[in-house]
């Protein structure tokens, strides 16, 4: 990791207000994603990684809001840019896709229009222009027929195809940051496949750096480069893709890569019965003290009941904020 | 771990022939315009006593329509069903109460699928009152035992779902299914709506269950992981037809369907950075199938046959792997092949 990183974030905190006061739903978040990078960040639902995605595009609404550390794109503050840099920013230099593209396309509006919108609002092309640009955009995602596809409403096409267009619209003006957030959750695993590779393929040539969100650590630890992997709001570790599943060094992580029924594992070793991991995740108004993880942790001792974990750099690279790690 | 072996007939729980369910779509007063969906067309399936039979397709493939036909929620448009050796298709309305006793249903989401303002006894209560349980002391019984079996205590029965955590609520889920003592519980994707960390949790319940209860299972799931893990034959449906049914080993290992293949090289392998197999395409229009074998437009292996000949039938080998493919013997010697060349399978 050399040279100025394309986004950085130091010791992000997101605040939650509900009605008696203000807990932290993400706390202590740093990372940094390089030019044409792909960078994983996995975890189960309420762990702060999508609300983290939002904070870096500026889209976070209340109950949620900034409320510490330093969020720079190109080592620009993006939280001190005016509301217009910030515009000029989303959309156009940082794209983000969704998990469910039937609720994130506009459902009264054709496919192409939508995309045609980019070129119009960010880089002042006539209708005229960006419709053309759109059927181009189209065809570059491998829809079939994109000059009559973009006719088409969204509920006219399958979830795949819908998936292609928001990649379309995401891609439209050449961002340096493609924010993926569950893309494929709402898919079939050949149709994951297919969007994965299109996004996977599209970004290298562009050099679009990815920022993939997803609770599946198999299929972000196989996209990704670098993978940080978040728990209660914290990241509690960060390493090259393949060293987090080989030999992971949080309990958690851990706990992650060993419940999981793996494809051949059966037929290698029998059927075995799945590591557990006892418990539930924590609320976000209930966080535990000291490490999150620690009444669901089986290493667990005093200490990780009173005190959270410092950070611990890896020999092999990478971190773990845990007192007992592997 | 012991691996049941084929046993004979008598074993067969559940069977299946040549199960079709059409719905009309769309069309005018007189019925002009209206097409056909064929959401399944021509199933045949056993489920043997104690088995676990998984289910597998992409959505729109006809999974849960069959488990919906199984269950007397749907009527077919043709075919059999035979449960415990009695034929339950074309019943009366009244005795879907017998066919409850026998089959019962696991779902996917544990948030949608239990009344919000139930208390658990009430959940697990209402069947057997509809059953002709009445006395008190026995259902109270029965209610404190199911809550053991699914790891949940007695005296959180008064509570309602909101003050459980979606993997409680699946137990709750799987307790009120197995209530009824079922001798068949049709598990529809039941651990993908929960949180990653929880789901081995369920699976390990759902096997422990399966064992103690003596129970069998359908188990339906797009992660072929998890169908892997449980099952012990494997059925894998494309638009509405069993494409290849066998033993779960046989499927994983040597899959012969090149839509099988293409299912299990989808999947990601997370100790490699590499590309995933791409299968090309969507899922076919159900109303307009391909002529020829329905995977023809996606599949890699297909030849003019393939794509002119109405689609081939499904073949049973004699170690009882069944696959629906004019080419299943060539690719299978393409792979064999392969396998030698590269040395590793």
């Amino acid at each position: 990791m050399t040279g100025s990183p394309l986004i950085e974030v130091e010791d992000l905190r997101i605040d939650l207000n509900h009605g008696s006061g203000q807990v932290p739903a993400v706390e202590g978040v740093s990372f940094r994603i390089d030019r044409g990078e792909t960078f994983g960040l996995v975890g189960e639902s309420g762990c702060g990684k999508s609300i983290t995605a939002l904070a870096l595009i500026g889209l976070l609404r209340p109950p949620l809001s900034i409320g510490g550390g330093v969020i720079r794109f190109e080592g620009r503050e993006i939280q001190r840019l005016p509301a217009a840099g910030q515009r000029a920013l989303r959309g156009n230099r940082i794209a983000m896709i969704f998990q469910e593209p039937m609720t994130a396309l506009n459902p009264v509006s054709p496919v192409g229009r939508q995309i045609a919108e980019m070129f119009v609002l960010h880089q002042g092309k006539s209708w005229r222009e960006a419709d053309q640009l759109a059927v181009e955009a189209l065809a570059s995602v491998r829809v079939p027929a994109p000059q009559r596809r973009v006719k088409d409403y969204p509920h006219q096409l399958s979830g795949g195809m819908r998936q292609r267009v928001m990649i379309a619209i995401a891609l439209a003006c050449g961002p340096d940051l493609l924010i993926a957030d569950e893309p494929t959750t709402a898919l079939d695993v050949t149709v994951q496949a297919e969007i994965i590779e299109l996004m996977r393929n599209l970004c290298a040539e562009r050099g679009t750096a990815i920022l993939m969100i997803s609770h599946d650590l198999g299929l972000v630890a196989n996209v990704c480069r670098r993978v940080a992997v978040m728990y209660a709001g914290r990241i509690v570790e960060e390493r090259g893709s393949a060293d987090i599943f080989r030999a992971p060094s949080h309990p958690y992580t851990q706990g992650l890569v060993d419940s999981l029924p793996r494809l051949g594992s059966r037929a290698a070793l029998g059927r075995t019965r799945l590591q557990e991991i006892a418990g539930v995740v924590p609320a976000i108004t209930a966080f535990p003290d000291g490490c999150r993880f620690n009444p669901r942790c089986p290493k667990a001792t005093d200490i990780c009941r009173t005190t959270a974990p410092e950070t611990t750099w890896l020999e092999a690279g990478g971190l773990v904020r845990c007192h007992h790690h592997a | 771990m012991h691996e049941p072996q084929g046993r004979p007939d008598g074993d067969v729980i559940l069977s299946i022939e040549d199960l079709a369910v059409h719905f009309p779509l769309g069309g005018g007063l007189l019925g002009r315009g209206r097409r056909l969906l064929r959401a399944v067309d021509g199933v045949d399936l056993r489920l043997k006593r104690g088995e676990c039979l998984g289910l597998v397709g992409e959505s729109g493939s006809g999974k849960s329509t069959v488990a919906l036909s199984i269950l007397g929620l749907l009527t077919p448009t043709r075919g059999r069903i035979v449960l415990d050796g009695q034929v339950v298709t074309n019943r009366q309305s009244g005795d879907r109460k017998a066919l409850a006793r026998i089959v019962q249903m696991v779902f996917q989401d544990p948030y949608a699928s239990l009344n919000p303002r139930q208390t658990v006894r009430r959940t697990l209560e209402d069947p057997l009152r509809v059953h002709g349980v009445t006395a008190a002391s026995e259902i109270e019984d029965r209610v404190a035992t199911m809550l053991r079996h699914v790891g949940l205590r007695p005296e959180q029965a008064d509570r309602y779902p909101h003050e459980f955590s979606g993997g409680q609520r699946q137990r709750i889920g799987i307790a009120r299914a197995l209530i009824l003592n079922p001798r068949i519980v049709i598990c529809d994707e039941p651990v993908s709506a929960l949180d990653v960390s929880i789901r081995a949790q369920i699976i390990n319940l759902l096997l422990e269950l399966k064992e103690t209860l003596g129970l069998s299972y359908i188990m339906i799931s797009h992660d072929l992981g998890v169908v892997e893990h449980m099952s012990d034959r494997v059925a894998v449906m494309y638009l509405g037809r069993i494409v290849e049914n066998g033993d779960w080993r046989e499927i994983f290992e040597r899959p012969a369907h090149p839509y099988t293949q293409a299912l299990i090289a989808a999947i990601p392998d997370p100790l490699r950075h590499a590309p995933l197999a791409t299968t090309g395409g969507d899922l076919p229009n159900p109303l307009d199938p391909p002529d020829g074998c329905a995977f023809s437009p996606r599949c890699r292996y297909a030849e003019d046959v393939c794509r002119r000949e109405p689609g081939p039938s499904l073949e049973t080998r004699a170690d009882g792997h069944a696959v629906r493919c004019w080419r299943a013997d060539e690719i299978a010697g393409q792979m064999a092949l392969a396998s030698t060349e590269s040395g590793h399978p």
